[in-house]
């Protein structure tokens, strides 16, 4: 299992510590640690029903674990009330499935959201609205301000979603299945945004998908700033260290709420393990 | 012994359910009354459900409220007129709408169109993601969603059970003017003298209990939906069940206050 090197001392934007809960009969979380520091990636793949999103949702306390504790900016939420963790939540971008856009306003009022409706420092209007507008540009949706979420495609939805997560520029940005359901190509479009907000902002980012490509791609491309355009990261050999996982990405293979694999892309192409040989293509 | 045990956890299991349903009604009812005297207060929210509960129910209490004194005044009369009392008629239309069915019948009518409104849209939110969302966003749904649904139900169900209480009046006066023969001032005067301050008052609170109930039964079933599209109709049809049980049941306990004080 290798994490990332980064500088001793650096804090953990958000940790698990034996992190475990159950629905009832069904496991959702068993045993569950990882870091997450900034400028990290994690993708979390598994099957349905494997404690993907159910990690997601627990790492920023929409859902409560039985036991173990889990560190959000290095504070401990498992014991705090909801009215506590939404000054927490404010430096935390999410993207649910399918957006989990507000359907009753608009585009721009969704987006606006986050930075109006914050429990503590909320913009003004005028400021929200050039923000807004940023982080429509960011996505290439300015022109949908207007529109209702119904009136979006699919994958425009998603990337009004993706604008709502970064518009107030949080250091960690979850990902639930941003993939999900979209054809190939909107499928990349949609990485390749989330690859240009990580390397633009260099935020962590938590992805949770079942397409291996997502994570493929988190892993070997970088934004360039000054092109404007994705490229391959500089190295991608084997080994450990910075050099063979410029990118930082680390993938992690759930199963029944269990970490069944946690490594480099080299080290899960590398895998005998059967389950986890399943979410990497034989070609790749 | 073993099978007593069984049976002793059997009915736990059984009973289980309904219990932890009933404390999460009073966390959710304790919450949203809370938020009352907590902000952030979200007015914009509260006029929209106002108008969406109160100016969107109006045409359909309207037409029952008259049809409502309608029928009490025609099966009044010919039941009066065996004691040669059909003048006493108004006295009857006013005590039975402004105690009880004025009331109840605007109750049944809010609860079928807004407990299921409200446990469709809560529930629809809650399947997309979108209850989630807004908690990830910093906003507590029970202040942005319940609390203002609660309070435009209290401030329109009484105000709409005016309206329904003073239409069918005129219902039960178009029968005894142009069917009973009686005079508009018999009528009117009959039905004034017959309300005390008791009617008044338990015509009004009960409107008000009512409307807490309907409110926080459609967003109770509406923010507990599961499994999909499937999960929002089943939400729909249990708060409306839910909640015109509880007006009945509700309206016999407080008749029953009401009767005792008098």
């Amino acid at each position: 299992m290798s994490d990332p090197p980064r500088p001793p001392g650096t804090e953990s934007l958000l940790r698990f510590e034996k992190v475990s809960l159950r629905f009832e009969e069904i496991v959702g979380l068993d045993n569950v640690s990882f870091e997450l520091h900034a400028g990290d990636t994690r993708v979390v793949l598994g099957a349905a029903g494997s404690g993907k999103t159910t990690l997601l949702k627990a790492a920023i306390g929409l859902i409560r674990p039985d036991s173990g504790q889990i560190f959000l900016f290095g504070k401990e939420i498992t014991g705090l009330k909801e009215s506590q963790l939404f000054d927490l939540r404010s430096g935390v971008g999410v993207l649910f499935q399918e957006g989990g856009l507000f359907d009753s306003i608009t585009v721009e009022e969704n987006v606006a959201y986050p930075l109006l409706n914050r429990s503590k420092h909320a913009a003004s209007l005028e400021e929200a609205e050039t923000k807004v507008r940023e982080a429509l540009r960011f996505v290439e949706l300015e022109q949908t301000m207007e529109q209702y979420p119904s009136e979006l495609s699919g994958g425009m939805r998603r990337r009004v979603g993706i604008a709502r997560a970064v518009v107030s520029e949080p250091p960690l940005v979850l990902y639930d299945s941003p993939t999900a359901g979209l054809d190939p190509i909107t499928a990349n479009t949609i990485m390749a945004l989330i690859v240009k907000e990580r390397d633009s902002n260099d935020t962590a980012n938590l992805i949770v998908t079942q397409r291996y490509q997502d994570g493929q791609l988190m892993a070997n491309f970088r934004y360039n700033r000054s092109s404007g355009h994705l490229e391959p990261a500089s190295s991608n050999g084997a080994g450990g260290g910075l050099g063979s996982n410029p990118t930082r990405t680390i993938f992690m293979v759930m199963k029944d709420g269990r970490v069944v694999f946690e490594g480099t892309q080299h080290e899960l192409e590398a895998t005998q393990d059967d389950y986890v040989q399943k979410f990497v293509p034989k070609h790749s | 012994m073993v099978a007593s045990g069984n049976a002793g956890a059997r009915l736990l299991d059984f009973l289980k359910p309904p219990v932890a349903a009933i404390q999460d009604f009073y966390i959710l009812s304790g919450r949203a009354v809370r938020n009352l005297f907590r902000g952030p207060h979200y007015l914009d929210d509260i006029f929209l459900q106002m108008d969406a509960i109160g100016v969107g129910s109006l045409p359909i209490v309207i037409l029952t409220g008259f049809f409502s004194g309608f029928v009490i005044t025609m099966q009044m009369s010919r039941a009066l007129a065996q004691y040669g009392a059909t003048d006493q008629v108004g006295q009857i239309v006013a005590i039975t709408l402004v105690r009880e069915l004025g009331p109840v019948l605007t109750a049944l009518l809010v609860a079928g169109r807004n407990a299921s409104g409200i446990a469709s849209e809560l529930g629809s939110m809650q399947v997309t993601e979108q209850i989630d969302a807004m908690r990830a966003l910093g906003t507590d749904p029970i202040q942005k969603l319940v609390t203002p649904r609660m309070i435009a139900t209290c401030v329109m169900l009484p105000l709409l059970t005016i309206v329904a209480d003073f239409v069918g009046l005129i219902g039960g006066y178009v029968i005894a003017y142009f069917q009973i023969g009686l005079t508009t001032s018999q009528y009117w005067t009959n039905a004034y003298q017959a309300l005390e301050y008791n009617d008044i008052a338990q015509g009004l609170l009960k409107p008000f209990v009512f409307a807490f109930i309907i409110s926080l039964v459609g967003c109770f079933y509406g923010l507990r939906t599961t499994g999909g599209t499937q999960g929002v109709g089943l939400a729909t049809t249990k708060a409306v069940v839910a909640a015109s049980v509880w007006v009945f049941v509700v309206t016999s306990l407080l008749t029953r206050i009401f009767v005792n004080l008098h």
